[in-house]
């Protein structure tokens, strides 16, 4: 049976990730607790906005009110990578050999290891940012699309349009597809990996009842879930063309009850899912198995994430009520 | 129910006007008069914000359409993401405002409050306030559409810098601002020196209290209310009875419309066109209102109206924002109230005959004894 420990945090909780075996809680506040023999504390942000993983130097990159760009590091250190005064750092990404992507308004930032910044700037205000798996590139998502940059070489960006706002960006794993959540509840796909000059292959992946606001591939990139939903939409990416044409699964279906967060298990095929009520539910895409790994709590879940082994899932929510489930028992 | 579903909606009002009109001078009363409510304030530039508050959020205005085929349906992207941030931590503020820059368009900013889920759940628009320069609103309205639009989307007008212009300057603007949007609540100042109490809590996009507080809804017996240029109802002391007394009676059963027309003066292309009539038939009316704000939405900047249905023993009320539109039970009809049903519709391009008479084949038919 998996167990539960809790942790309660005042206020909204925007993301939960693991340094190590520690779990991280990205409180909205700016504080980020973790639980190291017992809870600490380090103060990050006058307000905190968005925390992500970088799995390649195993620290959280989180940015805030403040306009900070800061780096959390195992022992709980707050170093700042950049800072814009004034302005609101919603959009973060980790790319390859240490170097991170913000955005700031029109403008994205690609911030090297040694301490150079790159930019590129946009005809309209940057939602969500992604590098790619391979080689050093970025993709922004904005208004009526994508843009693709090299940002190591001067070639001209690649535009990657769908009309609509679009506010998430994401690469598959393998690089061959490119996918954003929109304004309006559905997914964009383009499909990446055609010849040189040739068209990419759009998906439009629609039905959702409400904005898709977290995504998660599987470990081999067989499969993309998605929040947005009274269950897990999750979507084939495993042949040539993607889910073009196929249906989606739906797991851990429940009446009337959104899911808000999605995240695949490291190294099996089984998806956590949490839920606007707090419940977390385990689900195997194989034969759709569920477990309950927590009961409906006080919010809704915002973030979770799986330990390297993938015995802990940390999660998030809206109300501070979070934890961590063990579900080895 | 979590605990973030269950609390009470944050309200949103939205500051507009022109460079110069006194925006700023405004807010900063807003953020310093000693009111006991915190403000969160969205603006375009911190400007002349002379304040030190960590809750003034700079935001580049990003207007996106919406992908449902319709070109009025706009919303706000940078208000959708700042306001979600600032709902995380709500404890630190009892309202937002949204300054808008001069020449901004108010429908994406007031359809943002509407069309997305996520904003809708955890705020409410409270109204839509136009900052007019008195002695600079004829100028404006020959150069730009913006002004006018600002005015006619409005629920509350201030006139202001009203020393910088004569009485018959004063009347005339009056006049304007009335021809354009006869719907709105209208005030004169002089530096922004209105009572906040008139621009905060308005409640005007809620249909319960919206057209409850309505006083000007078509009625001349409110003292704030300035007459349009054809209304021709008594104008005793009308531009010297400050904001106390006017409360002159007369009927307006002889006219079924109250029309304020473009055509009289210059510069202006807005039209408001009033509708009054007696029970309506549910099933004609519910089609068509759907069907004039399907067709002409993009047309229609503002509708509001109070509708008695045939057997209701409540008022219905509705409201709409070009092809978005609201409708509820409002509240029962008071003895001796009078059982009417009444529409303003604020726009361009509208077809007065058209509207009328649709409207009209929407009553319920009487039989003749």
């Amino acid at each position: 049976m998996p167990t539960v420990a809790p942790l309660d945090i005042e206020g909204h909780v925007a993301g939960a990730h693991f340094i190590g075996d520690v779990p991280f809680f990205a409180a909205s506040s700016g504080e980020i607790h973790r639980l190291d023999m017992g809870q600490k504390v380090s103060e990050a942000h006058d307000g905190l906005l968005t925390a992500i993983k970088d799995t390649a130097t195993d620290t959280i990159l989180t940015g805030g009110e403040d306009g900070k760009v800061n780096r959390i590091h195992a022992d709980g250190t707050v170093e700042t990578l950049a800072e814009a005064p004034r302005k609101w750092i919603s959009v973060i990404a980790a790319g390859p050999q240490k170097s991170v992507g913000y955005a700031v308004g029109k403008q994205a930032h690609v911030r090297l290891a040694d301490g150079t910044v790159k930019t590129f700037d946009e005809e309209r205000t940057i939602e969500g940012m992604a590098f790619a798996p391979k080689g050093m590139r970025i993709a922004t998502a904005r208004y009526n699309g994508v843009t693709l940059h090299w940002v190591m070489t001067a070639g001209a960006p690649i535009n990657l349009e769908w009309k609509g706002a679009h506010n998430e960006v994401t690469f598959s794993p393998d690089g061959r597809f490119v996918v954003t959540a929109m304004q309006e509840n559905a997914l964009h796909g383009w499909k990446i990996d055609g010849k040189p000059g040739e068209e990419p292959r759009h998906m439009r992946m629609t039905g959702y009842p409400a904005k898709i606001k977290s995504l998660s591939w599987s470990a081999k990139g067989k499969w993309l879930a998605s929040s947005g939903a009274p269950a897990a939409i999750v979507w084939p990416f495993a042949g040539k063309d993607g889910p073009l044409g196929k249906p989606p699964l739906e797991l851990g279906t429940r009446a009337n009850i959104l899911a808000t967060a999605v995240c695949f298990h490291p190294s099996e095929d089984v998806v956590a899912i949490g839920f606007i009520d707090g419940m977390i539910l385990l689900v195997r895409i194989d034969d759709e198995k569920e477990i309950l790994l927590r009961r409906p709590g006080k919010g809704a879940i915002s973030g979770m994430s799986w330990s390297k082994s993938g015995k802990l899932l940390a999660f998030a929510s809206e109300a501070g009520d979070c934890g961590v489930v063990d579900i080895t028992g | 129910m979590t605990e973030a579903q269950a609390a009470k909606p944050i309200p949103v009002t939205v500051l507009t006007g022109y460079l110069g009109s006194g925006k700023t001078t405004l807010l900063n009363r807003i953020l310093t008069e000693d009111h006991g409510k915190r403000y969160a304030v969205i603006v375009n530039e911190f400007g002349e914000i002379g304040i030190d508050n960590d809750l003034i959020v700079e935001s580049d205005e990003e207007i996106y359409e919406m992908n449902n085929g319709c070109v009025c349906c706009t919303v706000r992207g940078d208000l959708i993401r700042v306001v979600e941030g600032l709902m995380r931590r709500p404890g630190r503020f009892d309202a937002i405002i949204v300054e808008t820059t001069g020449l901004a368009d108010p429908a994406p900013v007031a359809q943002t409050f509407f069309m997305d889920d996520d904003v809708r759940a955890k705020t409410e628009l409270d109204a839509v306030i136009a900052l007019v320069d008195a002695k600079h609103l004829p100028l404006r309205l020959k150069d730009s559409r913006e002004a006018e639009d600002q005015i006619a989307f409005a629920d509350v007008v201030i006139i202001n810098k009203t020393d910088l212009v004569s009485h018959e300057e004063l009347h005339q603007i009056e006049d304007i601002v009335r021809a354009i949007n006869p719907a709105a609540r209208i005030y004169n100042a002089q530096r922004s020196n209105i009572d906040l109490k008139k621009v905060l809590d308005q409640g005007a996009f809620n249909l319960e209290r919206a057209m409850e507080n309505d006083p000007h809804f078509l009625d001349h017996d409110d003292p704030d209310h300035v007459c349009g240029p054809d209304c021709d109802h008594d104008h005793h002391d009308h531009h010297h009875h400050g904001h106390h007394h006017h409360d002159h009676d007369h009927d307006h059963g002889h006219h079924h419309h109250h029309d304020h027309a473009p055509s009289a003066i210059h510069d202006v292309t807005v039209k408001s066109i009033s509708l009054r009539g007696g029970a309506m038939d549910p099933n004609k009316f519910f089609p068509w209102i759907q069907k004039i704000t399907q067709i002409d939405g993009p047309n229609i900047l503002r509708l509001k109206g109070i509708i008695n249905f045939e057997g209701d023993e409540e008022r219905y009320v509705v409201q709409g924002v070009h092809m978005i539109i609201e409708g509820d039970h409002q509240r029962p009809w008071k003895d001796g109230e009078k059982r009417e049903t009444r529409l303003v519709f604020i726009g361009r391009d509208l077809d007065q005959e058209k509207l009328e008479r649709t409207f009209k084949a929407c009553e319920v038919e009487t039989v003749a004894a």
